[in-house]
């Protein structure tokens, strides 16, 4: 015991202390955030504008088809579809006579591709057009009653509540869905970052040769969990200081808003206590920060993290000491390693393809399956816990997966060790597969 | 009862008898030569005495008692054949960190570490690191680590390869004071001459049996032809005997062999009939390398695979 924690302690102290340790630290989050925004910044900036040539010869369209900056439509008798291109149109609209009861074919004639979003965006507007000059046509309804009619109508707000049969809790699909994508994703990067370190850490003792001189003084088992724990607290510390840097930058933040948003905050707060959003009457500004915070406020977050570290535990453990068998047979050649990987690393691969089906469907039989083999369910439990327990997912569900996820490490782990304590003393050829089975069945 | 009693001690792996019922006894305080070609065992039959491997069979006596290796490696030093450290880890630092895992405390390794690099002049390394060093620094470090914990038994495999004579020397004073405070030295290698030097009792292990067991000038004397060379005063124009056939030398320098049945006095007599003067008549025992190359010849020079069913 007492030689595994020296061990422990190497590894652990020997990587932290590291720089790429503290600059990694330090420029993971700041890399997503930076890419985050480029994409947000991006997809702002890079929206391309498109103006439509329609061709109607009868005016169907010309009071009803809405036009923006994004997308606007341009009528004029001496665009025709091969001039529009000078005319600085991105396609036409050609339209044949429309006539009830009798399908027509609108043809949009391009020679650069709109996009799908444009695209869609294209076709519900010329929807929405005819049924307005339906409207307009079948009833005696003004255009002016119809506008007032739709601005008027915005009466409610739909919002879920997570029905846990006591009480029911304000809750945000979309907030679920961003949290069990994120650490999902982040589970998958992870196991694949901190597995790979320790198949490394036992490729360097192997090509050192030093795992002779070690294993003379401790238990072949005992280098290989020292290893494995020391390598796993790294990654809690990692992801500890992400927290503490998440926190600061939260408060941080907070300190920016000033004290008449937070008034114009409690009041919108006292509003919604009565039953009635609208009354309060505040700045936009106001308005958006009050959103994110009740949003936010809806994730069950201690139960989030809780599960996130014991997935990410799990998960690690279940597959770096599979990693560091890996490790403990290759020679010098990292080409045999990559090879040897692939077993390892399909699995991963595909629990985060079940994750990413997951985050959509999370009480379907895929994902409740995903969650309960300890192969994908680090990853796709993660998916699922930020939709609500017990609701989305059962008390049950989440102890089977976790008791089976143990089960599951402590089989590796077994398994792994007694590849890795022959491995790790063998020199020259790699061994085939059947030859690793013997050893770990032995 | 000796340091360490090892007794028909098997270990089979699926293509090959690795060490096949080898017995032996090293008494405490001796220094033991283990030798064998290449592929004979020698690494298997080590690792089983640091408890790195589990005998298929047998048994091995540590210091009187059965061996446990949990708590027996504390008293282990071993080198392997195989060795290194960690490269990028402070000598200092790295040379502790062993020492713990032997067994001493924090304080006691430390304090152990310095007295060794001081023994060894290498007080001014303690803040570099292994990839600094050259090799045979790296293989001096490798031997102040092994020893560090005052083992009561030392295996060492090739110790002095790498190493330039003087280094050699050093630590080759260093294996005698060892061995003279008490401790018990196994020694793998295949440079005979060291041996010969070093060693006060050999065993030499072939396809993983042991084919020769003895003290170092026993096993000579088993294997010694009746060989004498004789430097004589002045050359005879010929000499002919049925005591002795002349194998070999020039003028007054020869190498007899006396035949069976016949001793070293009757040669004398003969040279003094002849009215020869003997300025001197020696003894030529076979040195170990020739056993050695005697004993393992006619074997094929690798081991061949078998199927082993056991």
């Amino acid at each position: 015991m007492n030689k595994i924690w020296l061990i422990f302690k190497r590894e652990y102290l020997t990587r932290v202390r590291n720089r790429t340790f503290i600059l990694s630290t330090f420029l993971f989050p700041l890399v997503i955030v930076l890419f985050i925004a480029g994409t947000v910044f991006l997809g702002i900036k890079g929206k391309t504008n498109h103006r439509i040539a329609v061709i109607d010869a009868n005016n169907y369209f010309k009071e009803y088809l809405k036009s923006d900056s994004s997308l606007a439509f341009v009528y004029g008798a001496d665009i025709d579809t091969s001039n529009y291109e000078q005319k600085g149109c991105t396609a036409v609209l050609i339209v044949p006579e429309l006539k009830e009861g009798h399908k027509a074919i609108i043809r949009l004639k391009y020679k650069k591709q709109l996009g799908v979003n444009d695209g869609s965006e294209l076709e519900s507007r010329v929807n929405n057009a005819i049924t307005d000059h339906m409207i307009f046509q079948k009833t005696n309804i003004t255009r002016n009653k119809l506008d007032s009619i739709r601005s008027e109508s915005d009466l409610a707000d739909v919002r879920s509540f997570e029905d846990n049969g006591k009480e029911a809790k304000a809750s945000s699909q979309g907030l679920a869905y961003g949290i069990g994508y994120a650490s999902g994703l982040l589970i998958y990067i992870l196991t694949f970052v901190y597995g790979a370190a320790v198949m490394r850490g036992v490729m360097e003792e192997k090509t050192n040769r030093i795992a002779e001189v070690i294993v003379s003084s401790v238990k072949p088992f005992q280098l290989m969990f020292g290893k494995i724990t020391g390598i796993g607290a790294v990654g809690l510390t990692q992801f500890l200081m992400w927290i503490i840097l998440i926190i600061i930058l939260v408060t941080g933040a907070q300190a920016f808003i000033s004290h008449e948003t937070l008034s114009e905050m409690q009041k919108i707060q006292e509003a919604n206590n009565m039953g009635n959003p609208s009354a309060a009457r505040v700045s936009e500004g106001a308005q958006r920060i009050f959103e994110i915070k009740s949003t936010l406020a809806t994730a069950n977050w201690g139960l989030i993290v809780f599960c996130f570290l014991f997935y990410f535990l799990g998960g690690y453990l279940f597959y770096s000491s599979l990693f560091a068998s890996v490790g403990s047979v290759v020679n010098e050649d990292p080409q045999e390693a990559q090879s040897l990987m692939l077993p390892i690393t399909m699995p991963i691969i595909f629990s985060f393809i079940i994750m990413s089906m997951a985050v959509q469907d999370p009480s379907g039989p895929l994902a409740v399956w995903g969650s309960m083999i300890p192969f994908s369910s680090p990853i796709v439990m993660m998916a699922r816990i930020p939709y609500g327990v017990p609701t989305t997912v059962p008390w049950w569900q989440l102890a089977l997966s976790m008791a089976l996820l143990v089960a599951g490490f402590l089989f590796t782990t077994w398994m792994a060790g007694k590849i890795y304590r022959t491995g790790i003393l063998m020199y020259g050829k790699k061994p085939s597969w059947k030859t690793m089975w013997k050893w770990a069945m032995k | 009862m000796g340091m360490l009693e090892v007794s028909h001690l098997k270990k089979y792996f699926t293509t090959q008898k690795a060490v096949d019922d080898i017995s032996f006894n090293i008494e405490k305080g001796s220094i033991f030569g283990l030798l064998g070609p290449n592929g004979a065992g020698k690494t298997t039959l080590i690792r089983m005495i640091t408890g790195i491997f589990y005998p298929d069979e047998g048994e091995i006596f540590f210091d009187g008692k059965k061996f446990d290796p949990i708590n027996d490696v504390v008293n282990i030093g071993y080198m392997p054949e195989e060795r290194g450290l960690y490269k990028k880890m402070k000598i200092g630092e790295q040379a502790v960190y062993l020492a713990q895992l032997k067994g001493l405390g924090k304080h006691e390794a430390i304090e152990k570490v310095k007295e060794w690099f001081i023994k060894f002049e290498m007080q001014s390394w303690w803040n570099k690191k292994i990839e600094d060093l050259s090799k045979g620094m790296g293989q001096k470090l490798q031997f102040v680590t092994t020893v560090l914990h005052d083992p009561k038994l030392i295996i060492l495999d090739e110790p002095f390869s790498g190493l330039d004579p003087v280094n050699s020397n050093l630590i080759k004073d260093e294996i005698y004071k060892l061995a003279k405070k008490g401790a018990t030295i196994i020694f793998s290698t295949h440079r005979m001459e060291q041996v010969e030097e070093i060693c006060d009792h050999i065993i030499l292990v072939n396809k993983g049996q042991k084919v020769l067991d003895g003290s170092v000038n026993g096993v000579k004397q088993q294997f010694k032809e009746n060989l004498f060379s004789i430097t004589l005063d002045g050359a005879p124009a010929k000499v002919s005997s049925e005591i002795f056939d002349v194998l070999g030398g020039e003028e007054n320098n020869l190498v007899v062999k006396i035949r069976n049945g016949h001793k070293p006095n009757d040669v004398l007599q003969y040279f003094i009939q002849m009215n020869i003067g003997v300025l001197s008549f020696n003894e030529m025992l076979p040195s170990l390398n020739e056993i050695f190359i005697k004993v393992v010849e006619g074997t094929p020079l690798s081991r061949q695979f078998q199927t082993v069913t056991a």
